[in-house]
């Protein structure tokens, strides 16, 4: 171990190509980690196992970016939340109205339509729905009046387009249609041509008015949904959650346990290691023999009971993936201890009485600090790898969107069988490349520190 | 030090070691066992006396088939040893001896193909197809691995070592076990060559079972190879470097000695003692590692019998596995020892 400087260091790391591609991807992922921090709120993580926050999201969608690859364009999934508002009075008559404009350009009927509301109200108003179609054909789809009150109150509903008054509706209005449309969903008459069972593109507006007699009637919220088979820039899963969320929570999630348990256990291995070697004697030989004993134990095992029995929260994790992470690092540092301990200036301070601790620390460790950044950045991905793995055995925290629970869901609900790829490919791309990076970065430092590894 | 003594050193801390793994599982695991057999004893009891309706109709009253209900579970719980606490140290002690005796119980859930309850049978059963396939993985990515390795060693520098050095790195930060994810999807459902499940769907006493066995294995045998070859590649070019710049290989060229044979045959022979260790460790550490690979492939053997076990909380099938995963990587851990201590000739001196 001969000392570098670390100018030296700097100076080389900054030659080596490796370890500026992994100080780039590194700082893109921090990157990445800070924007989701900031931009996500953390309620939409905390909810990632609660199903009614996703419920307005498609299941199992393909990204959107897919249909820049097709000709046949799939149909996107839309969510309009900002209507066209509108008020009347005629007379006694009040009506409020709100429109949605939905520019449908796709080659595939749509999987469904949701309507939901929220309307402040007193006695019974009508809730009239109605489609003006691209050819200038309206259809009305629903006539239904809000529950009586004679205090004002709020009613929530959703009407699906699956109600069976919206399809007794339409076959009212079969005329309209050159075409038998028995036995085709609301969504596939309302969308087709009216010729022929085809599609019909162009802008639809939905028109949704409220009419009250004698009295004043708001609605409060107002939303849209036209169900498509595209959604997001990553897609959504079976459970309706949108993968790109959990993709960009997962990049802090993952560095914090890398790093976590990659800084934990080489500053253990490199105190213990130091210790033992600089004590020597008996100290060192029983130090040795615990150490050796943890070395043998199958860590992947044991990790899986350490989760099944004592907990499964990501700190406890990180504890116990600490646990098997710092052996071989205590052995190197160790037999590094062992060879500066004889130099010259760790006797002299010895003589000079200087505390072992003020030795080991102000002498020793400093010399091994080139040594435990290259094993820090070495660990981490080993970290994070196994992390994901005992995420993905379904050992992992379950409140956590990490990619290894993204994938274990994935291998619970069948995504492979089922051709899902969005849900497979990319949490894995994301752990390898994260992985990659500190690989790098480790390779780099190790080839400045290991003068072995250097080209003649 | 001799050899000897070596070797009953490193025996002693191997059985030491056992000892220490054994104990901590018990610990762990133990409070829940207990419970898990308790409730199994008094499982047993009633439904004994569901199958013998003679015995409830000769009591009177219900209190009184209670009181009998109670005294045989006591006296079972009592002929068992249950009636001292887990943590006792008899306990532990039996437990303990009973393991080394490869007596490991009988399964709460899970049985062998063959029926067995048995965590022998079962574990015996499972533990050939577990060699099987990481074994034959093994060999083969330390053989591609060890000549790939030499090759690109011996031309530091070269386009071919860049390669097989970028290909180690970025294979090794792929998990295998979401290679296999794709592979499973790529050829097994786009392009339908191999079968998804790799447990074979005929009985094992049917002729063509070796067959089949093998014609599933295909697909996680592929994955391992590639992602594993790669970094043993990386490995052994590292060594390989070490040595060329060494004096006596210096010296081999400039006699004139043909190239090839210096590389395979002086410099091979001196990174072997540490190849030969690796390659005993690695042998051992994929059987940890079939954990995962397994349960995504649906491999029939230890790794898969583990996750099933802990999906179920089988605990005298985890505690039985988790017994074999250690003999098996203490024994590779020994081996590994040995053969270093037998090639590095500071060993083998007074």
């Amino acid at each position: 171990m001969s000392a570098i400087s670390s100018d030296e260091i700097k100076r080389e790391f900054i030659r080596s190509k490796m370890g500026l591609a992994g100080i780039g991807i590194l700082l893109i992922l921090i990157g990445v980690s800070i924007v989701t921090v900031i931009t996500i709120p953390i309620d939409t993580f905390k909810e990632w196992n609660n199903p009614s926050n996703w419920i307005s999201y498609p299941k199992t969608s393909i990204p959107v970016w897919v249909n820049l690859f097709q000709i046949k364009k799939i149909p996107e999934h839309m969510i309009i939340d900002e209507p066209i508002e509108k008020f009347q009075k005629l007379g006694d008559v009040s009506v409020a109205s709100h429109q949605f404009m939905v520019y449908f350009d796709y080659d595939d009927f749509p999987n469904d339509f949701i309507y939901e509301f929220s309307a402040k109200y007193t006695g019974s108003p009508l809730l009239q729905l109605s489609v003006i179609r691209p050819d200038g054909i309206q259809l009305q789809l629903l006539s239904l009046s809000l529950p009586n009150s004679q205090t004002q109150i709020t009613h929530d509903e959703r009407i699906f387009s699956t109600d069976s008054s919206i399809r007794k509706n339409l076959f009212l209005q079969k005329e309209k249609f050159s075409f038998d449309i028995d036995g085709l969903s609301s969504e596939d008459i309302l969308f087709s041509s009216s010729e022929k069972h085809e599609i019909l593109k162009g802008n639809y507006i939905f028109l949704v008015n409220v009419y009250g007699v004698k009295t004043q009637n708001e609605i409060l919220d107002s939303r849209l949904i036209v169900g498509g088979k595209a959604f997001g820039l990553m897609g959504t899963d079976d459970l309706r959650r949108d993968l790109a969320i959990g993709l960009l929570w997962g990049t802090p999630l993952a560095l914090f346990i890398g790093l976590a348990v990659a800084i934990g256990s080489v500053t253990m291995g490199l105190l213990y290691g130091v210790y033992s070697g600089f004590k020597g004697k008996k100290t060192d030989e029983v130090m040795m023999r615990f150490n050796d004993i943890i070395y043998v134990l199958p860590a992947l095992p044991f990790l899986i009971i350490l989760a099944v029995t004592i907990g499964n929260s990501i700190f406890l994790m990180v504890g116990f993936l600490m646990i098997f992470g710092w052996v071989g690092i205590a052995k190197v540092s160790r037999s590094m201890a062992l060879q500066i301990k004889i130099k010259g200036y760790v006797e002299a301070s010895k003589m000079m009485g200087q505390k072992n601790s003020r030795i080991i620390l102000r002498h020793i460790v400093p010399q091994l600090l080139p040594y435990a950044l290259a094993s820090v950045a070495i660990s981490v991905p080993a970290a994070i790898t196994t992390e994901a793995g005992l995420s993905f055995l379904g050992l992992g925290d379950p409140t956590f969107p990490t990619w290894g629970q993204i994938l274990h869901d994935a291998s619970v609900y069948g995504a492979a069988p089922r051709g899902l790829w969005w849900w497979i490919v990319p949490p894995g791309i994301m752990i390898a490349i994260t992985g990659l990076a500190f690989v790098f970065i480790g390779n780099a430092f190790d080839t400045i520190v290991n003068p072995k590894l250097r080209r003649p | 030090m001799t050899l000897k003594k070596y070797v009953a050193t490193r025996a002693i801390t191997m059985f030491g070691v056992l000892m220490v793994t054994l104990l901590v599982t018990i610990l762990l695991v133990g409070s829940n066992m207990d419970t898990i057999l308790k409730q199994g004893l008094v499982f047993q009891v009633r439904a004994e006396i569901t199958e013998n309706p003679a015995i409830a109709k000769s009591f009177s009253s219900i209190a009184e088939f209670e009181a009998f209900v109670q005294n045989q579970i006591d006296q079972r719980t009592k002929a068992l040893g249950l009636d001292t606490p887990w943590y006792s140290p008899q306990r532990i002690g039996f437990t303990m001896y009973k393991m080394l005796m490869l007596d490991f119980g009988r399964a709460t859930f899970l049985t062998s193909d063959s029926g067995s309850s048995d965590v022998k049978d079962i574990l015996l059963e499972k533990l050939p197809r577990t060699i099987l396939l990481f074994t034959t993985a093994t060999i083969i990515i330390s053989i591609i691995g060890i000549f790939l390795g030499a090759f690109s060693g011996s031309k530091s520098g070269s386009k071919i070592d860049r390669l097989t050095s970028i290909f180690a790195v970025v294979s090794s930060s792929f998990p295998v076990w979401w290679v296999g994810m794709l592979m499973i999807f790529l050829f097994a459902f786009v392009y339908p060559i191999f079968p998804a499940r790799a447990t074979p769907s005929i009985s094992s006493s049917d002729p063509g079972y070796i067959v089949a066995l093998l014609y599933h294995m295909a697909l996680p045998l592929i994955t391992i190879v590639m992602i594993g070859f790669g970094s043993w590649a990386y490995l052994v070019r590292n060594f390989i470097i070490g040595i060329m710049q060494e004096d006596f290989i210096t010296a081999k060229k400039t006699m004139g000695i043909n190239r090839k044979k210096v590389v395979y045959s002086h410099a091979l022979k001196n990174a072997a003692p540490p190849i030969i260790t690796i390659l005993a460790l690695s042998l051992s550490g994929s059987l940890g590692g079939a954990i995962i690979t397994e349960a995504v492939f649906d491999w029939p053997g230890m790794g898969r019998l583990y996750f099933e076990a802990i999906t179920v909380m089988d605990l005298p099938v985890i505690i039985g596995s988790t017994f074999v995963l250690t003999i098996f990587f203490l024994v590779s851990v020994f081996i590994a020892d040995l053969l270093y201590a037998f090639f590095d000739p500071r060993m083998r001196t007074d």
